[in-house]
């Protein structure tokens, strides 16, 4: 009986040294929300479809690092609230006639610790990106200064990089040929400042919330990953005095129907994607909430070219022309989505719009009749039907929209099997150029034509259709040398045109940009860029 | 004892080495890397990165140098999270699994058996039924089922029962305010009660109807002293082997719950770490886990022992 009291004891000592564990991790976190909360501040909270993988701009490639980065860092141009270039942190510029030098005069401003801002934090943190110690995936975005391509593969020294600091607030930028599209560029994170005093007391520490300092809005505070991001307005902003929101917290949250339940419950003032098979109910119940705007971003099917029989054109027009478009943006996805029959999409600034798929204006049902000619020509009938892989993401979505081009495809003698993979194995595929077809698309890095052409360039590795025609690659060649806009976006048409013609990709939709916004958050324009600076929003309730 | 702790832990020691070799290589092999992102780099970039991180190294040279760096207990850094070392990472997200993890595994342990006792002494009765089919759906309901469901009623909508307003949090940690706690804990708790609950009456019938607790009836001791005090004992033990592994599996955090739920814990690391190619991440939640499920497995096998004394290891 003693043994027998003895052994309960023990039982009931490890049920209660567990249940004091878990009420020892109480009482701490308790501790920490009685910290005071400032009642009176304006906040807003965002949920962002990602967590940050940094909060080093220079190492940053996610947009839901630049939503975050562009808060805390003003590059020389940033944002106004439609998300077209202003004046960041330089106050003006002068171009040189041959469009190759460009000088920035910088505003009179401080970081938030109060160091003066200075042309020598742009030189260094240019530098540092192309430094290939630094390991930047975004470097590319500085590949128009001079030597920086050179500097970024160990081919020469960084101080050899076409950018110099005239005195302590003008900075001059020569670059490798004319790119009237810089104001543009210089909005991304890769290009933000530099503040050397705080990496050269903390080290890698220097982007740790507590530490980082930035010469923009907000500084951030606390980062739990997983949980929530916290930025509060930096005081010391040169424009403090027209920002309205003291207090900014970030939600990462990658699950779409949990991200709309937070903002059903009042968790969330702004969230910027939707899960996309409740876009009926969401048009139905929070039509004043939801807008819809084109994003710069086209959605396309690729095949490859080094695979028959894919090198034949007709093959890739009959294909092309299959392709329901409308069928797929009205039926099958839903979500606001256009027909593409560019492969640059509107809105994209300085550029003509004139190229067009040469078939856009016919009916389904006569472009049906012309790919099926087209594929007898080639060579396939009914008896003999070609046979082909579309290898696609592994997720509920990818099987849908491929689902329906099997259909589509059918009706042109085309039988069409889907294969799914793992994003990372999809990837690697795709590179290998171990694909039949596949779905591809670009997101636009800065608002420019030429940042989608150039994926087609014979000598690029983003090439996956292994497209090379010597005449695409003398007018991108021919563009890149010409100052003036204008002149400059016809010649870049003329290649897409080109492009189209030759049916390389198969253009299917532009995507959008879906924003959900509480109405008592004012200042808020849905655009194009999917920018969103909290600096010209307000709450008003 | 003490010496079959020591053998038992000495003999974790080659197991987790396996474990490790095996995880390494078992990423490796799995096509695509770390930054073969949807948008690719081109190649002077991709070289610069993969000096960084030591990916230029023959494959056996970077396993050593893996070794070599978790002997210093050193889990390297995140090859996706650059902020943070996977040791930051799991630092900070094991103690809300924990915290979160041991919440509901309590509750689960106080209804479950409750439920189970009871079910068992009302055996073949409509209240033993009832009990066990609720307990069945439990376990057949999965919790991204339940979870959507529960911030559905009590997070969009609200409850209104009695004249109270019940809202909860849809999502968020809070720093694990009680009310951000309330729903993940019982979507994590409510398949365990189940589990618990048929655990117990399984063995609590069997026990009930055993010689010694015949003998203690009919020695005249009242219905409630035979339950607490002898079958009860003997009863409960089959949950002492399950509750192990059961601890490990809920203190590691649930992908499905902290992704619902939007809980900074370290469940998601294991799935989205494998998807992300992001390989030391990986490791480093693998050599944690199995850390975790042997030591949890060997004080399991000792409590049996100590709580049940036909048991013997030597």
């Amino acid at each position: 009986m003693i043994a027998a009291i003895f052994t309960r004891a023990r039982f009931a000592a490890a049920i209660a040294a567990i249940l004091v564990i878990s009420a020892c991790g109480q009482n701490e976190q308790q501790a920490q929300t009685d910290a005071p909360a400032a009642q009176a501040q304006m906040s807003i909270t965002r949920g962002e479809a990602g967590e940050p993988d940094t909060l080093d701009p220079g190492l940053a490639t996610t947009t839901s690092e630049h939503a975050i980065l562009g808060e805390v860092f003003l590059g020389l141009t940033t944002e106004d609230a439609k998300a077209q270039p202003i004046p960041g942190a330089a106050e003006r510029w002068d171009v040189s006639a041959d469009g190759l030098v460009w000088t920035f005069h910088l505003r009179d401003h401080t970081w938030s610790d109060g160091t003066p801002v200075t042309a020598e934090d742009f030189v260094s943190g240019w530098r540092r990106v192309l430094d290939p110690k630094t390991a930047a995936a975004y470097a590319l975005i500085l590949y128009d200064f001079k030597n920086a391509q050179a500097i970024n593969a160990g081919k020469m020294p960084v101080e050899q990089l076409g950018v110099r600091a005239v005195d302590a607030r003008t900075v001059e930028i020569t670059l490798e040929h004319p790119a009237p599209y810089l104001p543009q560029l210089l909005r991304h994170q890769a290009t933000f400042p530099f503040p050397r005093h705080v990496f050269a007391a903390h080290g890698a520490d220097w982007i740790k919330p507590g530490i980082q300092i930035g010469n923009g809005p907000y500084i951030v505070t606390e980062w739990l990953p997983n949980d929530h991001i916290t930025l509060v307005k930096n005081s010391r902003f040169y424009d403090a005095a027209n920002v309205a929101i003291d207090r900014i917290t970030f939600i990462p949250i990658n699950d779409p129907n949990a991200a709309l339940r937070r903002y059903r419950a009042g968790e969330m003032d702004a969230l910027n994607y939707i899960p996309e098979d409740q876009i009926d109910w969401l048009k139905a119940n929070l039509a004043d909430q939801l807008t819809i705007v084109p994003k710069l971003t086209i959605a396309a099917v690729v095949l490859n070219e080094t695979r028959k029989p894919f090198d034949d054109i007709r093959v890739r027009e009959a294909l092309n022309l299959a392709y329901d478009r409308d069928l797929m943006t009205k039926t099958i996805i839903r979500t606001g989505q256009e027909p593409a029959y560019s492969i640059v999409p509107p809105g994209i600034a300085d550029y003509p719009m004139t190229a067009q798929l040469s078939f856009k204006n016919l009916t389904q049902p006569e472009r049906i009749a012309r790919a099926k000619e087209l594929m007898l020509q080639a060579g396939y009938g009914p008896q003999k039907r070609l046979a082909l892989t579309f290898s696609t993401i592994a997720s509920q979505d990818a099987r849908r929209v491929t689902a329906a081009i099997q259909q589509m495809w059918r009706e042109v003698f085309v039988d069409l099997e889907i294969a799914q993979f793992d994003g990372r194995v999809l990837v690697s595929k795709r590179r290998a150029g171990d694909f039949d077809a596949a779905p591809t698309g670009w997101l636009a890095d800065y608002n420019d034509a030429y940042n989608f052409l150039f994926l087609f360039l014979s000598d690029n590795d983003l090439n996956d259709a292994k497209y090379k025609n010597p005449m695409f690659d003398a007018l991108l060649g021919e563009a890149q040398n010409e100052p003036d806009l204008a002149k400059r976006g016809q010649i870049l048409a003329r290649a897409e045109q080109m492009l189209l013609d030759d049916h390389v990709w198969i253009p299917t939709r532009y995507e959008v940009v879906s924003n959900l916004v509480q109405p008592h958050v004012r200042g808020w324009v849905t655009n194009s860029s999917d920018i969103n600076r909290t600096r010209w929003l307000t709450i008003e309730r | 004892m003490l010496s079959y702790a020591i053998r038992r832990t000495l003999g974790a020691i080659p197991t987790l080495f396996l474990i490790i070799t095996f995880a390494f290589f078992m990423m490796r092999i799995a096509p695509g890397g770390p930054f073969d992102g949807e948008r690719r780099l081109p190649p002077e970039i991709e070289a610069n990165i993969n000096a960084a991180y030591n990916l230029d190294k023959p494959l056996y040279e970077q396993y050593f140098i893996y070794l070599g760096r978790l002997a210093q207990g050193d889990f390297g850094p995140s090859f996706k999270t650059k902020d943070f070392t996977v040791t930051e990472m799991i630092a900070s997200g094991l103690p809300v699994s924990i915290k979160l993890g041991l919440t509901a595994i309590v509750l689960a342990l106080l209804i479950g058996t409750f439920l189970g006792v009871f079910a068992a002494l009302r055996q073949n009765r409509p209240a033993d039924y009832s009990v066990m089919t609720i307990a069945m759906v439990g376990i057949t309901i999965p919790t991204f089922v339940t979870a959507p469901l529960l911030t559905l009623l009590f997070g969009v909508y609200g409850v209104h029962i009695f004249g109270l307003d019940i809202t909860l949090p849809v999502g968020g940690w809070n720093n694990g305010a009680l009310r951000n706690m309330i729903l993940p804990v019982i979507v994590l708790a409510l398949p365990q009660i189940a589990v618990i609950a048929r655990l117990t009456r399984g063995s609590m019938v069997e026990v009930l109807h055993s010689n010694y607790v015949r003998t203690a009836r009919a020695k005249g001791l009242s219905s409630w002293r035979v339950v607490t005090r002898h079958a009860m004992r003997a009863g409960l033990l089959p949950l002492v082997s399950y509750l192990g592994p059961a601890i490990a599996g809920l203190a590691t955090g649930s992908l499905i719950v902290e992704q619902i739920f939007g809980i900074p814990g370290i469940g998601r690391y294991f799935v989205q770490g494998a998807l992300n190619r992001d390989y030391t991440l990986v490791l480093g939640v693998v050599i944690f886990y199995a850390t975790l499920i042997i030591l949890l497995n060997l004080v399991a096998d000792i409590l049996y022992r100590v709580l049940d004394p036909r048991v013997r290891y030597d």
